[in-house]
């Protein structure tokens, strides 16, 4: 059983961006795409540990902050010549509300 | 049902076109290839290492049979297609086997041009064009001795080379007087025959071939002269015909090749051709660059993506025939209207010639030292204006510009270990490992593989000269206009040109509107495109989820996630109050670390993001704004304390310094720009390497433009001179706005001023005095809605963002 814990309006995350949730364990870093797809990653990039919450987003993918590394938003898998991976969660969106298990 | 597509010729411009093809849509076609030859995909170029011996067929090959099985390529290598039927749309192979097409792709290449000697069927007698006539090559320099070349063009040599290598006594026969006469002019033909014959190779220059001779091979060849030379083997290398007999067969207009427009189609518009079998507007085509761009513009097409265009460009050969350096582009003989600029050592083996019309570079051959062939090229066809680099430019670009890297000049004399790269740490070795290994072609692709080049890029010159040198042979992958990013195939400048033309408004609409290839951009062109926008719509809605996070939260980033905070101190001035008011903003925040600044600054270090807005509305409160030292845009006006303190200052500096940072902050740029003020020649605020520099005298103000410290340090260069500081004010407003209209994106004022020549901005903004007061109104008034602060913007309206969304445990 997975266990939901609850986020925040999908409203509160801007588009094309993000916001961290910080957790005992580290902070989560929670995406929102252009068409309102929602995903939640590890705050840290697996090269360098840059915070990925605060790169560019498009499509399906983030920026890195620090050395642009660009990783996947749904499996936390560095995309291209790039080899590394981060912790990756899932979400959910009901009633406009996001939830993650963490 | 998807449509069909066949492609006819198996070679490196059929198969790149298919690449990009899939690349843009890679379910669109089921994919059909037919190939002469037993082999997949390889280079042909390298064919001369090959015989050479510096390589194997293994390591030439681009594409294995495994590659079409992954991408669902249907490959029939050694089928031979003999038959078009356009009406029906179908292809027939000799053995009668018939398949159907919707699309159909003729890349059916070229073939050796064979001079029509009696004799010229003998055995022994081979052209150098593909891996068979690598392998005859090779077998008979096993047990045969002498060897002629006929053709003293680039693929003679390097076929004569790879038959000394093997070692055979080979003479190479040329008709004319100059070896290599579509690259070289005389002089520089000169030196390199001496060169070549002291490596052992013969030459017979002005002789013309009458017949091969010889009972059961050949033997012997007589020339027009009534001379006559023994051989074993005779390599004819004269030149090549496009293969157009099967395209004319089926009816499709054909001249000299294969004749297609500018969209890559023929006659034909279910029919498109690429390679060496075209003919776009007279001209036909032996290089490899041209081939790829055709190759992308066709596939472009092929997806029904419909916007590119093929524009033929000039094209450079650098190459390496024999461990010798020559390159030429362009025009390189002149004549009456072309003046030239000769530069010659023989001892050195040097020569360098430079053809200039209406004074831009329309020409270049160097050879020996071709060092700076990519600066030539890049001046050749930027159309820069070089009078006033002209008395240095033969002596190259490190004698001039100084915008790219500094120490190393050839990278062909440096050990594997070598570091090219020293933001990333990558070494000659890697580089060159990866080149081979990946089968990269592209300064992308080698960024994407080695990360080398994909930080500050000061090294990209280097990297550029070491894909050339790896991939050897008359390759150059220089297009002749520079993609913005892998979302579009436009440049920085075509893209700046549609926001206006089109009246573009929105990063979203100019997406859709010039057929981004993916809906969201990424993070390269995003940031470039907000700040086209911003710079050319007055009314622009900045976009905050496209600019990098220092811009987007007005802070540095540093490598442990916090953020540093600049202050603005206008003009480097400030007082006990102030320093007050940062001491105490420091305890209360923790600030583990203050530091001043190259710019006259006080930086505070390791600020977490929660504080930022917190910070930011104590600095208000004090009387601070944001000192944008995250930003691209006007950082710092530097100063020295001038004519008020300074027993040598003529000027008030700091007093300049302060208005003219009152007037120019907040401002957004191409990339950052930096300004100083010197009250004397002495120049301690170090002007003369700022964006703007402005160095007082006793008469008025020197102004300088376009200096760098940094990467390589730059000095500026000297604009003009004025009297009063109104006007150095609007000088410099007035080149700020050029700079901010003209400029790409990350562009800083040094390589821009050396891409458009100083003579263009002079006469802008210093000769046309009408232009300089338009530009600098046009600064005033985006200015009237840059300098509100940020900061106090987002500590009362945005402190949402920067707090964490929830907390849990």
């Amino acid at each position: 059983m997975q266990n939901w814990t609850e986020v925040g309006p999908v409203e509160s995350v801007p588009q094309k961006g993000s916001r961290v949730m910080t957790t005992p364990d580290g902070d989560v870093a929670i995406f929102r795409t252009s068409s309102d797809e929602v995903f939640a990653l590890f705050d840290q990039c697996p090269h360098k540990k840059g915070p990925l919450s605060q790169g560019i987003v498009y499509d399906k993918r983030v920026a890195c902050p620090l050395h642009n590394w660009v990783i996947a938003l749904s499996s936390g898998e560095a995309t291209g010549p790039d080899e590394g991976c981060t912790r990756s969660f899932a979400t959910k969106v009901e009633d406009g509300m996001i939830y993650i298990s963490l | 049902m998807k449509e069909k597509l066949v492609l006819i010729g198996n070679g490196m411009a059929g198969v790149r076109t298919l690449e990009e093809l899939l690349k843009l849509a890679p379910e669109k076609y089921d994919i059909t290839v037919f190939g002469d030859e037993p082999y997949g995909n390889y280079n042909r170029i390298m064919l001369s290492p090959v015989l050479a011996g510096d390589k194997t067929i293994d390591q030439i090959m681009i594409n294995d049979r495994q590659w079409y099985i992954d991408n669902g390529i249907t490959l029939h290598a050694g089928k031979k297609i003999t038959h078009i039927n356009r009406v029906r749309r179908q292809v027939e192979t000799a053995e009668g086997e018939v398949f159907e097409y919707d699309r159909l792709l003729l890349a059916t290449g070229s073939r050796p041009f064979m001079l029509p000697l009696p004799g010229r069927d003998l055995p022994g007698v081979i052209s150098f064009r593909d891996i068979a006539d690598v392998d005859t090559m090779l077998e008979t320099a096993k047990s045969y001795k002498k060897a002629v070349v006929i053709g003293g063009g680039l693929l003679g040599l390097e076929a004569a080379n790879g038959l000394m290598i093997q070692g055979m006594e080979v003479t190479v026969v040329h008709i004319a007087d100059v070896l290599m006469n579509q690259q070289l002019d005389k002089p520089a033909s000169d030196l390199m025959l001496n060169e070549l014959q002291a490596k052992g190779l013969k030459f017979l220059m002005s002789h013309e071939t009458a017949a091969i001779e010889g009972k059961k091979r050949v033997e012997k060849i007589v020339f027009k002269n009534g001379t006559e030379i023994d051989t074993d083997l005779v390599v004819m290398a004269v030149g090549i015909r496009p293969n157009i007999e099967l395209a004319q067969s089926a009816g499709i207009h054909c001249e000299r090749g294969i004749v297609v427009d500018d969209t890559m189609q023929t006659f034909d518009p279910k029919v498109y051709a690429v390679g060496e079998c075209v003919q776009h507007r007279g001209a036909t085509f032996g290089l490899v660059a041209p081939l790829f761009e055709q190759a992308k513009v066709c596939a472009n097409h092929l997806a029904q993506m419909g916007i590119a265009r093929y524009v033929s460009s000039i094209t450079s050969t650098k190459l390496k025939v024999t461990g010798i350096d020559l390159f030429s582009a362009g025009n390189f003989i002149g004549d009456e209207s072309t003046e030239d600029l000769v530069f010659k050592d023989a001892a050195r083996h040097v020569y360098k010639k430079l053809v200039i019309q209406d004074d831009k570079l329309i020409g270049a051959v160097l050879y020996g030292d071709t060092v700076d062939g990519a600066w030539y090229f890049q001046l050749m066809r930027d159309g820069t204006d070089v009078s006033s680099i002209r008395e240095n430019m033969l002596f190259g670009q490190h004698h001039i510009g100084d915008s790219g890297h500094g120490a190393t000049n050839s990278v062909d004399g440096l050990p594997d270990d070598a570091e090219i790269c020293g933001c990333n740490g990558v070494c000659k070795g890697d580089i060159v490992k990866a080149i081979s290994k990946h089968s990269l072609f592209t300064l992308d692709e080698v960024k994407a593989h080695t990360k080398a080049s994909a930080s500050c890029g000061s090294c990209t010159g280097l990297v550029e000269q070491l894909l050339a040198s790896t991939l050897g042979s008359d390759f150059n992958d220089t297009p002749s206009k520079k993609a913005m990013c892998g979302c579009t195939s436009m440049s920085h400048g075509e893209v700046k040109n549609a926001i206006k033309d089109q009246g573009l408004k929105t990063i979203s609409d100019l997406m859709v509107a010039l057929d981004w290839k993916n809906a969201d951009g990424c993070h390269s062109c995003r940031p470039a495109l907000n700040y086209y926008l911003l710079s050319t719509w007055p009314d622009y809605q900045d976009d905050p989820q496209s600019r990098f996070i220092n811009e987007r939260v007005h802070a540095n980033i540093q490598k442990d996630g916090t953020y540093s905070v600049v202050p603005r101190i206008w003009g480097g001035v400030t007082n006990a109050n102030e320093l007050r008011a940062i001491a105490d903003i420091s305890d209360k925040y923790n600030v583990p670390t203050v530091k001043i600044t190259g710019g006259q600054r006080i930086d505070l270090l390791g600020v977490k993001k929660d504080d930022l807005p917190k910070m930011w509305a104590d600095l208000s409160e004090a009387g601070f704004v944001s000192g944008h030292a995250y930003g691209k845009s006007l950082r710092t006006v530097k100063t020295c304390v001038g004519s008020e303190w300074c027993r040598f200052g003529t000027q008030d500096s700091t007093g300049l310094g302060i208005k003219v940072e009152k007037m120019t902050w907040g401002s957004w740029t191409p990339h950052k720009f930096k300004i100083a003020v010197s009250g004397c020649p002495r120049n301690c605020a170090e002007a003369t390497i700022k964006d703007f520099g402005i160095v007082c005298v006793d008469s008025g103000y020197e102004l300088h433009v376009g200096g760098n410290g940094g990467i390589k340090v730059r000095a500026t260069d000297f604009l003009c001179k004025v009297v009063t500081e109104e006007e150095a004010m609007e000088y410099c407003a007035a080149f700020m706005q050029l700079y901010r209209e003209d400029a790409h994106y990350l562009e800083r004022t040094a390589p821009w001023i050396e891409r458009v020549g100083l003579k263009s901005v002079q006469a802008k903004v210093v000769e046309d005095h009408e232009n300089r007061k338009v530009l600098a109104q046009r600064f005033y008034e985006s200015q009237e809605r840059s300098q509100d602060d940020p900061w106090a913007e987002h500590a009362a309206k945005q402190r949402e963002n920067y707090i964490p969304i929830k907390q849990v445990g």
